[in-house]
Protein backbone atom coordinates (compact mmCIF):
# COMPACT_ATOMS: atom_id res chain seq x y z
CA UNK A 1 0.00 0.00 0.00
CA UNK A 2 1.17 3.35 -0.94
CA UNK A 3 2.13 5.70 1.60
CA UNK A 4 -0.36 8.06 0.72
CA UNK A 5 -3.26 5.55 0.54
CA UNK A 6 -2.30 4.69 4.53
CA UNK A 7 -2.13 8.63 5.14
CA UNK A 8 -5.64 8.58 3.61
CA UNK A 9 -7.55 6.20 5.49
CA UNK A 10 -5.63 7.59 8.85
CA UNK A 11 -7.91 10.71 7.89
CA UNK A 12 -10.66 8.74 7.68
CA UNK A 13 -10.55 7.08 10.93
CA UNK A 14 -9.23 10.19 12.58
CA UNK A 15 -12.72 11.33 11.13
CA UNK A 16 -14.60 8.29 12.35
CA UNK A 17 -13.42 9.25 15.92
CA UNK A 18 -14.50 12.71 15.83
CA UNK A 19 -17.54 11.82 15.19
CA UNK A 20 -17.69 8.84 17.84
CA UNK A 21 -17.02 11.86 20.80
CA UNK A 22 -19.36 14.32 18.70
CA UNK A 23 -22.05 11.46 19.28
CA UNK A 24 -21.63 12.16 23.43
CA UNK A 25 -23.24 15.45 22.64
CA UNK A 26 -26.94 13.58 23.38
CA UNK A 27 -27.79 9.97 24.96
CA UNK A 28 -29.76 8.74 21.72
CA UNK A 29 -26.85 9.63 19.50
CA UNK A 30 -24.26 8.03 21.63
CA UNK A 31 -24.49 4.83 20.18
CA UNK A 32 -24.36 5.55 17.20
CA UNK A 33 -20.94 7.36 17.74
CA UNK A 34 -19.90 4.42 19.88
CA UNK A 35 -19.86 2.13 16.05
CA UNK A 36 -18.41 5.05 14.12
CA UNK A 37 -15.19 4.70 17.13
CA UNK A 38 -15.24 1.07 16.00
CA UNK A 39 -15.59 1.61 12.71
CA UNK A 40 -12.28 4.15 12.69
CA UNK A 41 -9.87 1.70 15.18
CA UNK A 42 -11.02 -1.09 12.93
CA UNK A 43 -9.73 0.90 9.82
CA UNK A 44 -6.64 2.06 11.58
CA UNK A 45 -5.53 -1.00 12.49
CA UNK A 46 -5.97 -2.93 9.16
CA UNK A 47 -4.04 -0.23 7.38
CA UNK A 48 -1.45 -0.58 9.86
CA UNK A 49 -1.31 -4.31 9.04
CA UNK A 50 -0.93 -3.76 5.36
CA UNK A 51 2.56 -2.16 6.32
CA UNK A 52 3.80 -5.08 8.78
CA UNK A 53 6.27 -8.12 7.23
CA UNK A 54 5.00 -10.67 10.23
CA UNK A 55 1.59 -11.44 11.70
CA UNK A 56 2.25 -14.01 14.44
CA UNK A 57 3.29 -11.83 17.40
CA UNK A 58 0.05 -8.98 16.40
CA UNK A 59 -2.06 -12.06 16.36
CA UNK A 60 -0.78 -13.30 19.47
CA UNK A 61 -1.16 -9.53 21.26
CA UNK A 62 -4.30 -9.26 19.98
CA UNK A 63 -6.23 -12.14 20.92
CA UNK A 64 -4.82 -12.11 24.61
CA UNK A 65 -5.09 -8.62 25.24
CA UNK A 66 -9.07 -8.62 23.34
CA UNK A 67 -10.61 -11.60 25.24
CA UNK A 68 -9.09 -9.94 28.74
CA UNK A 69 -10.60 -6.90 27.77
CA UNK A 70 -13.79 -8.41 26.40
CA UNK A 71 -14.02 -9.77 29.27
CA UNK A 72 -13.73 -7.65 31.95
CA UNK A 73 -16.13 -5.08 29.57
CA UNK A 74 -18.38 -7.81 30.10
CA UNK A 75 -18.01 -8.58 34.18
CA UNK A 76 -17.25 -5.37 35.36
CA UNK A 77 -19.84 -3.81 37.57
CA UNK A 78 -20.61 -0.02 36.88
CA UNK A 79 -19.68 0.58 41.00
CA UNK A 80 -16.43 -0.42 39.60
CA UNK A 81 -16.00 1.71 37.00
CA UNK A 82 -13.58 4.09 38.10
CA UNK A 83 -10.87 1.23 39.03
CA UNK A 84 -11.59 -0.02 35.49
CA UNK A 85 -11.01 3.30 33.61
CA UNK A 86 -7.77 3.82 35.77
CA UNK A 87 -6.28 0.59 35.05
CA UNK A 88 -7.38 1.14 31.29
CA UNK A 89 -5.17 4.61 31.58
CA UNK A 90 -2.46 2.62 33.05
CA UNK A 91 -2.35 0.23 29.67
CA UNK A 92 -1.68 3.26 27.41
CA UNK A 93 0.56 4.47 29.14
CA UNK A 94 2.61 1.54 29.20
CA UNK A 95 1.96 0.28 25.71
CA UNK A 96 3.62 4.11 24.52
CA UNK A 97 6.52 3.22 26.64
CA UNK A 98 7.17 0.00 25.24
CA UNK A 99 6.54 1.34 21.83
CA UNK A 100 9.33 3.58 22.73
CA UNK A 101 11.52 1.34 23.49
CA UNK A 102 10.77 -0.83 20.99
CA UNK A 103 11.76 2.89 18.72
CA UNK A 104 14.93 3.44 20.27
CA UNK A 105 15.63 -0.23 19.57
CA UNK A 106 15.56 -0.16 15.93
CA UNK A 107 14.13 3.16 14.28
CA UNK A 108 14.10 1.62 11.05
CA UNK A 109 11.09 -0.74 11.33
CA UNK A 110 9.50 2.59 11.75
CA UNK A 111 10.54 4.28 8.89
CA UNK A 112 12.71 6.63 11.00
CA UNK A 113 15.62 7.39 9.59
CA UNK A 114 19.15 5.40 11.38
CA UNK A 115 20.78 7.31 13.39
CA UNK A 116 17.73 8.68 14.37
CA UNK A 117 16.98 12.49 13.99
CA UNK A 118 17.22 14.76 16.95
CA UNK A 119 13.55 15.86 16.58
CA UNK A 120 12.55 12.52 16.57
CA UNK A 121 14.64 11.95 19.80
CA UNK A 122 12.57 14.90 21.36
CA UNK A 123 9.70 13.62 20.80
CA UNK A 124 9.97 10.21 21.57
CA UNK A 125 11.28 11.90 24.97
CA UNK A 126 8.16 13.44 25.85
CA UNK A 127 6.02 10.76 24.24
CA UNK A 128 8.03 8.19 26.70
CA UNK A 129 7.95 10.02 29.96
CA UNK A 130 4.05 10.88 29.77
CA UNK A 131 3.47 7.91 29.16
CA UNK A 132 5.77 6.28 32.57
CA UNK A 133 3.73 8.62 34.62
CA UNK A 134 0.31 7.89 33.06
CA UNK A 135 1.23 4.07 33.83
CA UNK A 136 2.61 4.13 37.63
CA UNK A 137 0.64 7.59 38.44
CA UNK A 138 -3.33 5.71 37.48
CA UNK A 139 -1.54 2.34 38.87
CA UNK A 140 -1.65 4.42 42.10
CA UNK A 141 -4.97 5.20 41.12
CA UNK A 142 -6.19 2.22 40.54
CA UNK A 143 -5.49 1.09 43.79
CA UNK A 144 -6.76 3.98 45.51
CA UNK A 145 -10.32 3.66 44.00
CA UNK A 146 -9.62 0.19 44.64
CA UNK A 147 -9.51 0.24 48.11
CA UNK A 148 -6.17 -1.48 48.38
CA UNK A 149 -4.82 1.00 50.84
CA UNK A 150 -5.51 -1.38 53.99
CA UNK A 151 -2.67 -3.54 52.34
CA UNK A 152 -0.57 -1.40 50.73
CA UNK A 153 -0.22 1.72 52.51
CA UNK A 154 1.06 3.52 49.41
CA UNK A 155 -2.44 3.06 47.99
CA UNK A 156 -3.87 4.78 51.02
CA UNK A 157 -6.99 6.72 50.10
CA UNK A 158 -6.35 9.46 52.39
CA UNK A 159 -3.13 11.56 50.95
CA UNK A 160 0.31 10.14 51.72
CA UNK A 161 1.98 13.48 52.32
CA UNK A 162 5.54 13.76 53.97
CA UNK A 163 7.94 16.82 54.04
CA UNK A 164 9.34 18.09 51.40
CA UNK A 165 7.52 16.28 49.18
CA UNK A 166 6.93 19.31 46.10
CA UNK A 167 10.83 19.79 46.67
CA UNK A 168 11.50 16.11 45.84
CA UNK A 169 9.11 15.80 42.95
CA UNK A 170 10.59 19.30 41.89
CA UNK A 171 14.13 18.27 41.66
CA UNK A 172 13.22 14.89 40.29
CA UNK A 173 11.17 16.14 37.42
CA UNK A 174 14.55 18.94 36.25
CA UNK A 175 16.94 15.69 36.87
CA UNK A 176 14.34 13.86 34.69
CA UNK A 177 14.19 16.54 31.85
CA UNK A 178 18.29 16.92 31.84
CA UNK A 179 18.93 13.03 30.80
CA UNK A 180 16.04 13.93 28.44
CA UNK A 181 18.29 16.64 27.06
CA UNK A 182 21.12 14.11 27.39
CA UNK A 183 19.67 11.66 25.05
CA UNK A 184 18.72 14.27 22.62
CA UNK A 185 22.26 15.57 22.48
CA UNK A 186 23.43 11.74 23.04
CA UNK A 187 25.39 10.12 20.00
CA UNK A 188 23.61 7.00 18.65
CA UNK A 189 25.71 4.24 20.58
CA UNK A 190 25.20 5.70 24.38
CA UNK A 191 21.47 6.79 24.27
CA UNK A 192 20.12 3.79 26.03
CA UNK A 193 21.50 4.90 29.47
CA UNK A 194 20.08 8.20 29.52
CA UNK A 195 17.01 7.07 28.27
CA UNK A 196 16.08 4.12 30.67
CA UNK A 197 17.44 6.80 33.52
CA UNK A 198 14.71 8.97 32.45
CA UNK A 199 11.93 6.65 31.77
CA UNK A 200 12.59 5.23 35.54
CA UNK A 201 12.81 8.67 37.23
CA UNK A 202 9.36 8.90 35.05
CA UNK A 203 7.89 6.09 36.70
CA UNK A 204 9.21 7.64 40.25
CA UNK A 205 7.72 10.50 39.65
CA UNK A 206 4.42 9.11 38.68
CA UNK A 207 3.75 7.39 41.81
CA UNK A 208 4.59 10.56 43.99
CA UNK A 209 2.58 12.90 42.66
CA UNK A 210 -0.46 10.70 42.57
CA UNK A 211 -0.01 9.36 46.33
CA UNK A 212 -0.86 13.11 47.98
CA UNK A 213 -4.25 12.65 46.34
CA UNK A 214 -7.17 12.04 48.47
CA UNK A 215 -9.81 10.04 47.84
CA UNK A 216 -12.75 13.09 46.80
CA UNK A 217 -9.95 14.94 44.41
CA UNK A 218 -10.19 11.26 42.30
CA UNK A 219 -12.94 12.39 40.27
CA UNK A 220 -9.52 15.04 38.75
CA UNK A 221 -7.03 12.96 39.15
CA UNK A 222 -8.74 10.33 36.76
CA UNK A 223 -9.98 12.82 34.18
CA UNK A 224 -5.89 14.49 34.60
CA UNK A 225 -4.67 10.87 34.26
CA UNK A 226 -6.95 10.45 31.11
CA UNK A 227 -5.87 13.84 29.61
CA UNK A 228 -1.94 12.29 30.00
CA UNK A 229 -2.79 8.90 28.54
CA UNK A 230 -3.96 11.30 25.52
CA UNK A 231 -0.88 13.34 25.31
CA UNK A 232 1.54 10.08 25.87
CA UNK A 233 -0.14 8.97 22.41
CA UNK A 234 0.14 12.01 20.78
CA UNK A 235 3.72 11.78 21.54
CA UNK A 236 4.42 8.99 20.29
CA UNK A 237 2.24 9.89 17.01
CA UNK A 238 5.36 12.58 16.52
CA UNK A 239 7.92 10.66 17.06
CA UNK A 240 6.30 8.13 14.72
CA UNK A 241 5.50 10.80 12.27
CA UNK A 242 1.89 9.20 12.35
CA UNK A 243 -0.58 11.90 12.48
CA UNK A 244 -3.67 8.97 13.12
CA UNK A 245 -2.14 8.75 16.74
CA UNK A 246 -1.80 12.74 16.43
CA UNK A 247 -5.36 13.65 16.28
CA UNK A 248 -6.72 11.07 18.50
CA UNK A 249 -3.93 11.71 21.22
CA UNK A 250 -4.75 15.19 20.96
CA UNK A 251 -8.79 14.58 21.22
CA UNK A 252 -8.63 12.16 24.23
CA UNK A 253 -5.98 15.04 25.30
CA UNK A 254 -8.17 17.45 25.69
CA UNK A 255 -11.10 15.78 26.29
CA UNK A 256 -9.15 14.89 29.88
CA UNK A 257 -8.01 18.36 30.47
CA UNK A 258 -11.69 19.64 30.13
CA UNK A 259 -13.20 17.28 32.31
CA UNK A 260 -10.30 18.18 34.73
CA UNK A 261 -11.06 21.86 34.55
CA UNK A 262 -14.99 21.09 34.91
CA UNK A 263 -14.27 18.92 38.13
CA UNK A 264 -12.09 21.99 39.57
CA UNK A 265 -14.45 24.08 39.06
CA UNK A 266 -17.02 21.89 40.56
CA UNK A 267 -14.95 22.10 43.73
CA UNK A 268 -13.56 25.51 43.29
CA UNK A 269 -10.51 24.78 43.68
CA UNK A 270 -7.58 25.71 41.38
CA UNK A 271 -6.05 22.57 39.89
CA UNK A 272 -2.61 23.16 41.22
CA UNK A 273 -4.00 22.87 44.76
CA UNK A 274 -5.55 19.91 43.41
CA UNK A 275 -2.53 17.88 42.22
CA UNK A 276 -0.13 19.71 45.15
CA UNK A 277 -2.55 17.49 47.62
CA UNK A 278 -3.22 17.39 51.08
CA UNK A 279 -6.21 18.89 51.17
CA UNK A 280 -8.48 17.50 54.12
CA UNK A 281 -5.36 16.59 56.50
CA UNK A 282 -5.12 19.79 58.05
CA UNK A 283 -8.85 21.03 58.08
CA UNK A 284 -10.18 17.89 59.47
CA UNK A 285 -8.81 18.53 63.18
CA UNK A 286 -10.70 22.05 63.41
CA UNK A 287 -13.98 20.26 62.72
CA UNK A 288 -13.92 18.18 65.76
CA UNK A 289 -13.56 21.05 68.50
CA UNK A 290 -17.19 22.24 67.38
CA UNK A 291 -19.79 21.89 70.23
CA UNK A 292 -22.18 19.18 70.34
CA UNK A 293 -25.15 20.24 68.48
CA UNK A 294 -28.09 17.81 68.80
CA UNK A 295 -29.86 16.48 65.47
CA UNK A 296 -33.27 15.15 64.90
CA UNK A 297 -32.94 11.79 63.67
CA UNK A 298 -36.04 9.21 62.46
CA UNK A 299 -36.46 5.49 61.04
CA UNK A 300 -36.73 4.55 57.45
CA UNK A 301 -41.21 4.50 58.32
CA UNK A 302 -40.53 8.21 59.16
CA UNK A 303 -38.91 9.16 56.04
CA UNK A 304 -41.39 6.86 54.02
CA UNK A 305 -44.05 9.02 55.41
CA UNK A 306 -43.06 12.15 55.06
CA UNK A 307 -42.21 11.41 50.94
CA UNK A 308 -45.47 9.94 50.38
CA UNK A 309 -47.36 12.78 51.82
CA UNK A 310 -44.95 14.96 49.21
CA UNK A 311 -45.88 16.27 45.72
CA UNK A 312 -42.33 16.42 44.98
CA UNK A 313 -39.12 14.46 45.74
CA UNK A 314 -35.52 15.61 44.85
CA UNK A 315 -33.05 12.69 45.25
CA UNK A 316 -29.24 13.59 45.96
CA UNK A 317 -27.12 10.95 45.51
CA UNK A 318 -23.42 10.67 46.66
CA UNK A 319 -20.50 8.20 46.67
CA UNK A 320 -22.25 6.80 49.97
CA UNK A 321 -24.43 5.06 46.94
CA UNK A 322 -22.10 3.87 45.38
CA UNK A 323 -20.40 1.96 47.94
CA UNK A 324 -23.49 0.56 49.24
CA UNK A 325 -24.75 -0.22 45.74
CA UNK A 326 -28.14 1.06 46.70
CA UNK A 327 -28.79 2.36 43.19
CA UNK A 328 -31.67 -0.07 42.83
CA UNK A 329 -33.54 0.35 45.85
CA UNK A 330 -33.65 4.02 45.12
CA UNK A 331 -35.03 3.31 41.63
CA UNK A 332 -37.57 0.93 43.50
CA UNK A 333 -37.60 3.88 45.74
CA UNK A 334 -39.06 6.31 43.51
CA UNK A 335 -40.47 4.16 40.98
CA UNK A 336 -43.03 3.44 44.21
CA UNK A 337 -43.29 7.10 45.17
CA UNK A 338 -44.22 8.02 41.74
CA UNK A 339 -46.82 5.53 41.27
CA UNK A 340 -48.52 7.65 44.70
CA UNK A 341 -48.54 10.49 42.45
CA UNK A 342 -45.15 12.10 43.78
CA UNK A 343 -42.89 13.93 41.23
CA UNK A 344 -39.45 12.52 41.79
CA UNK A 345 -36.37 13.70 40.27
CA UNK A 346 -32.52 13.10 40.91
CA UNK A 347 -30.10 16.22 41.35
CA UNK A 348 -26.53 14.95 40.35
CA UNK A 349 -23.57 16.99 41.53
CA UNK A 350 -20.55 17.05 39.34
CA UNK A 351 -18.40 15.54 41.53
CA UNK A 352 -20.30 13.70 43.01
CA UNK A 353 -18.84 9.89 43.14
CA UNK A 354 -15.28 9.23 42.06
CA UNK A 355 -15.37 10.11 38.57
CA UNK A 356 -17.10 12.03 35.96
CA UNK A 357 -20.91 11.24 35.34
CA UNK A 358 -20.47 8.54 37.93
CA UNK A 359 -23.66 9.04 39.58
CA UNK A 360 -25.33 9.08 36.06
CA UNK A 361 -24.32 5.74 35.09
CA UNK A 362 -24.91 4.06 38.05
CA UNK A 363 -28.63 5.33 37.69
CA UNK A 364 -28.62 4.14 33.85
CA UNK A 365 -27.82 1.11 35.10
CA UNK A 366 -30.78 0.97 37.70
CA UNK A 367 -32.95 2.12 34.49
CA UNK A 368 -33.54 5.57 35.83
CA UNK A 369 -34.99 7.28 32.52
CA UNK A 370 -32.05 10.02 31.82
CA UNK A 371 -35.17 12.86 31.89
CA UNK A 372 -35.36 12.39 35.61
CA UNK A 373 -31.97 13.65 36.69
CA UNK A 374 -30.98 16.95 36.27
CA UNK A 375 -27.42 18.56 36.34
CA UNK A 376 -27.32 21.21 39.68
CA UNK A 377 -27.22 24.52 37.31
CA UNK A 378 -30.40 23.13 36.08
CA UNK A 379 -32.36 21.94 39.23
CA UNK A 380 -30.80 24.80 41.79
CA UNK A 381 -33.32 27.14 41.33
CA UNK A 382 -36.22 24.41 42.25
CA UNK A 383 -34.72 22.84 45.47
CA UNK A 384 -37.08 26.32 46.95
CA UNK A 385 -40.10 24.79 45.39
CA UNK A 386 -39.69 21.64 46.55
CA UNK A 387 -41.21 19.57 49.62
CA UNK A 388 -38.41 16.69 50.38
CA UNK A 389 -35.29 16.51 49.41
CA UNK A 390 -33.67 13.19 50.23
CA UNK A 391 -30.02 13.32 50.01
CA UNK A 392 -28.44 9.75 50.05
CA UNK A 393 -24.48 9.43 51.11
CA UNK A 394 -23.47 12.87 50.15
CA UNK A 395 -22.34 15.36 51.93
CA UNK A 396 -19.99 18.62 51.11
CA UNK A 397 -22.15 18.52 48.00
CA UNK A 398 -24.84 19.69 49.78
CA UNK A 399 -23.06 22.07 52.51
CA UNK A 400 -24.45 25.41 52.80
CA UNK A 401 -21.00 26.57 54.37
CA UNK A 402 -20.12 26.54 50.91
CA UNK A 403 -22.48 30.38 50.61
CA UNK A 404 -20.92 31.41 53.74
CA UNK A 405 -17.54 33.86 53.24
CA UNK A 406 -14.35 32.56 55.49
CA UNK A 407 -15.18 28.79 55.24
CA UNK A 408 -12.71 26.59 53.93
CA UNK A 409 -15.15 25.59 50.98
CA UNK A 410 -16.63 28.84 50.64
CA UNK A 411 -17.55 29.38 46.97
CA UNK A 412 -17.78 25.46 46.19
CA UNK A 413 -21.34 25.85 43.65
CA UNK A 414 -23.43 23.09 45.87
CA UNK A 415 -26.86 21.46 45.29
CA UNK A 416 -29.35 24.00 47.46
CA UNK A 417 -30.69 21.30 49.28
CA UNK A 418 -31.27 23.29 52.43
CA UNK A 419 -33.85 25.10 50.50
CA UNK A 420 -36.04 22.40 49.73
CA UNK A 421 -39.24 22.08 52.61
CA UNK A 422 -37.92 19.43 54.26
CA UNK A 423 -34.92 17.50 54.21
CA UNK A 424 -33.98 13.85 55.01
CA UNK A 425 -30.33 13.14 55.48
CA UNK A 426 -29.07 9.44 55.01
CA UNK A 427 -25.50 8.85 56.02
CA UNK A 428 -23.82 6.22 58.24
CA UNK A 429 -22.51 8.07 61.30
CA UNK A 430 -21.92 11.63 62.42
CA UNK A 431 -18.86 11.70 60.75
CA UNK A 432 -17.44 14.75 58.38
CA UNK A 433 -17.07 14.54 54.87
CA UNK A 434 -14.09 14.52 53.19
CA UNK A 435 -13.91 18.16 53.39
CA UNK A 436 -13.42 17.58 56.83
CA UNK A 437 -16.13 20.21 57.88
CA UNK A 438 -18.71 19.45 59.86
CA UNK A 439 -22.60 20.43 57.79
CA UNK A 440 -24.97 22.65 59.34
CA UNK A 441 -27.58 21.18 57.41
CA UNK A 442 -27.68 18.00 59.07
CA UNK A 443 -28.67 20.63 62.58
CA UNK A 444 -31.72 22.41 60.38
CA UNK A 445 -34.92 22.55 62.40
CA UNK A 446 -36.31 21.34 59.20
CA UNK A 447 -33.51 18.41 58.43
CA UNK A 448 -34.34 14.47 59.84
CA UNK A 449 -31.13 12.45 59.70
CA UNK A 450 -31.47 8.52 58.76
CA UNK A 451 -28.11 6.92 59.48
CA UNK A 452 -28.07 3.38 58.27
CA UNK A 453 -26.54 1.43 55.41
CA UNK A 454 -27.96 3.89 52.19
CA UNK A 455 -29.59 0.22 50.44
CA UNK A 456 -30.87 -1.35 53.85
CA UNK A 457 -32.57 2.33 54.60
CA UNK A 458 -34.00 2.53 51.30
CA UNK A 459 -34.88 -0.81 50.79
CA UNK A 460 -36.76 -0.03 54.70
CA UNK A 461 -38.26 3.05 52.88
CA UNK A 462 -39.29 0.84 50.12
CA UNK A 463 -41.10 -1.56 52.19
CA UNK A 464 -43.01 0.87 54.43
CA UNK A 465 -44.28 2.85 51.06
CA UNK B 1 11.31 26.29 -1.50
CA UNK B 2 12.38 23.09 0.08
CA UNK B 3 10.44 20.75 1.35
CA UNK B 4 8.14 21.81 4.73
CA UNK B 5 9.74 19.85 7.53
CA UNK B 6 7.38 17.31 9.16
CA UNK B 7 7.51 17.77 12.23
CA UNK B 8 6.15 21.39 11.46
CA UNK B 9 3.38 19.29 9.48
CA UNK B 10 3.16 17.03 12.49
CA UNK B 11 2.42 20.31 14.42
CA UNK B 12 -0.20 21.56 12.03
CA UNK B 13 -1.80 18.39 12.53
CA UNK B 14 -1.84 18.80 16.54
CA UNK B 15 -2.33 22.38 17.25
CA UNK B 16 -6.02 22.31 14.61
CA UNK B 17 -6.91 18.87 16.58
CA UNK B 18 -6.55 20.36 20.15
CA UNK B 19 -9.31 22.89 18.58
CA UNK B 20 -11.68 20.16 17.49
CA UNK B 21 -10.88 18.48 20.28
CA UNK B 22 -12.08 21.18 22.79
CA UNK B 23 -15.53 21.83 20.81
CA UNK B 24 -16.37 18.47 20.45
CA UNK B 25 -15.64 18.11 24.37
CA UNK B 26 -17.56 21.08 25.58
CA UNK B 27 -20.44 19.62 23.42
CA UNK B 28 -20.56 16.25 25.72
CA UNK B 29 -23.29 16.16 28.03
CA UNK B 30 -21.98 15.27 31.84
CA UNK B 31 -24.47 13.09 32.15
CA UNK B 32 -22.16 10.71 29.94
CA UNK B 33 -19.06 12.13 31.10
CA UNK B 34 -18.26 8.26 32.09
CA UNK B 35 -18.55 6.49 28.70
CA UNK B 36 -16.45 9.36 27.66
CA UNK B 37 -13.81 8.87 29.77
CA UNK B 38 -14.35 5.09 28.67
CA UNK B 39 -14.49 5.71 24.47
CA UNK B 40 -11.57 7.92 24.71
CA UNK B 41 -9.46 5.34 26.65
CA UNK B 42 -10.35 2.95 24.00
CA UNK B 43 -9.74 5.83 21.27
CA UNK B 44 -6.40 6.11 22.74
CA UNK B 45 -5.22 2.82 22.35
CA UNK B 46 -5.18 3.66 18.24
CA UNK B 47 -1.64 3.37 20.01
CA UNK B 48 -1.64 0.00 19.10
CA UNK B 49 -0.66 1.39 15.06
CA UNK B 50 2.89 2.23 16.58
CA UNK B 51 2.57 -1.58 18.50
CA UNK B 52 2.15 -3.12 15.41
CA UNK B 53 4.98 -1.97 13.15
CA UNK B 54 7.27 -2.88 16.28
CA UNK B 55 5.70 -5.75 16.22
CA UNK B 56 5.23 -6.96 12.81
CA UNK B 57 9.29 -6.53 11.52
CA UNK B 58 10.74 -8.91 9.62
CA UNK B 59 12.80 -10.98 12.22
CA UNK B 60 12.22 -11.69 15.83
CA UNK B 61 14.00 -9.42 18.12
CA UNK B 62 13.81 -7.57 21.55
CA UNK B 63 12.21 -4.72 19.63
CA UNK B 64 9.31 -7.30 18.26
CA UNK B 65 8.61 -8.93 21.84
CA UNK B 66 8.05 -5.97 23.64
CA UNK B 67 6.31 -4.51 20.30
CA UNK B 68 3.68 -7.99 20.64
CA UNK B 69 3.31 -6.68 24.46
CA UNK B 70 2.18 -3.47 23.63
CA UNK B 71 -0.37 -4.61 20.73
CA UNK B 72 -1.45 -7.14 24.15
CA UNK B 73 -1.94 -3.86 26.32
CA UNK B 74 -3.51 -1.91 24.02
CA UNK B 75 -5.76 -4.85 23.09
CA UNK B 76 -7.19 -5.20 26.21
CA UNK B 77 -8.56 -1.04 26.01
CA UNK B 78 -9.42 -1.42 22.51
CA UNK B 79 -12.04 -4.35 23.36
CA UNK B 80 -12.00 -3.22 26.96
CA UNK B 81 -12.90 0.29 26.06
CA UNK B 82 -15.32 -0.12 22.91
CA UNK B 83 -17.08 -2.99 24.71
CA UNK B 84 -17.65 -1.37 28.02
CA UNK B 85 -19.02 1.89 26.30
CA UNK B 86 -21.25 0.01 24.45
CA UNK B 87 -22.68 -1.33 27.80
CA UNK B 88 -22.79 1.64 29.51
CA UNK B 89 -24.92 3.38 26.27
CA UNK B 90 -27.10 0.64 26.30
CA UNK B 91 -28.42 1.70 29.70
CA UNK B 92 -29.17 5.33 28.75
CA UNK B 93 -31.53 3.41 26.48
CA UNK B 94 -34.78 5.05 26.86
CA UNK B 95 -36.89 1.99 27.50
CA UNK B 96 -40.03 1.64 25.38
CA UNK B 97 -42.20 1.26 28.80
CA UNK B 98 -41.66 4.95 29.75
CA UNK B 99 -42.36 6.32 26.69
CA UNK B 100 -46.04 6.68 27.82
CA UNK B 101 -44.83 8.44 30.93
CA UNK B 102 -42.94 11.43 29.73
CA UNK B 103 -43.71 14.65 30.79
CA UNK B 104 -42.82 17.95 29.85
Amino acid sequence: MSVNSVALLYLIASVLFILALKGLSHPDTARRGNLFGILGMVIAVLTTLALTKSIALILAGIVVGGAIGAFVARRVEMTQMPELVAAMHSLVGMAAVLIAIAVVNNPAAFNIPVPMPGGNRLELFIGTFVGAITFSGSVIAFGKLAGLGKKFRLFSSAPVVFKGQHMLNLALAIVMVGFGIAFFLAPAESQWTPFLVMTAIAFVLGVLIIIPIGGADMPVVISMLNSYSGWAAAGIGFSLNNTLLIIAGSLVGSSGAILSYIMCKAMNRSFFSVILGGFGAAEGAAAEQGEQKSVRSGSAEDAAFLMSNAESVIIVPGYGLAVARAQHAVKEMAQKLTEKGVHVRYAIHPVAGRMPGHMNVLLAEAEVPYDQVAEMDDINSEFGDTDVVMVLGANDVVNPLAEQPGSPIHGMPILQAHKARTVLVNKRSMASGYAGLDNPLFYMDKTMMVFGDAKKVVEDIVKAL
Amino acid sequence: MSAIDPTIINLTVFVLAVFVGYHVIWNVTPALHTPLMSVTNAISSVIIVGALLAAGTEHLDFGSVLGAVAVGLAAVNVFGGFLVTQRMLEMFKKKDRKGGKKQA
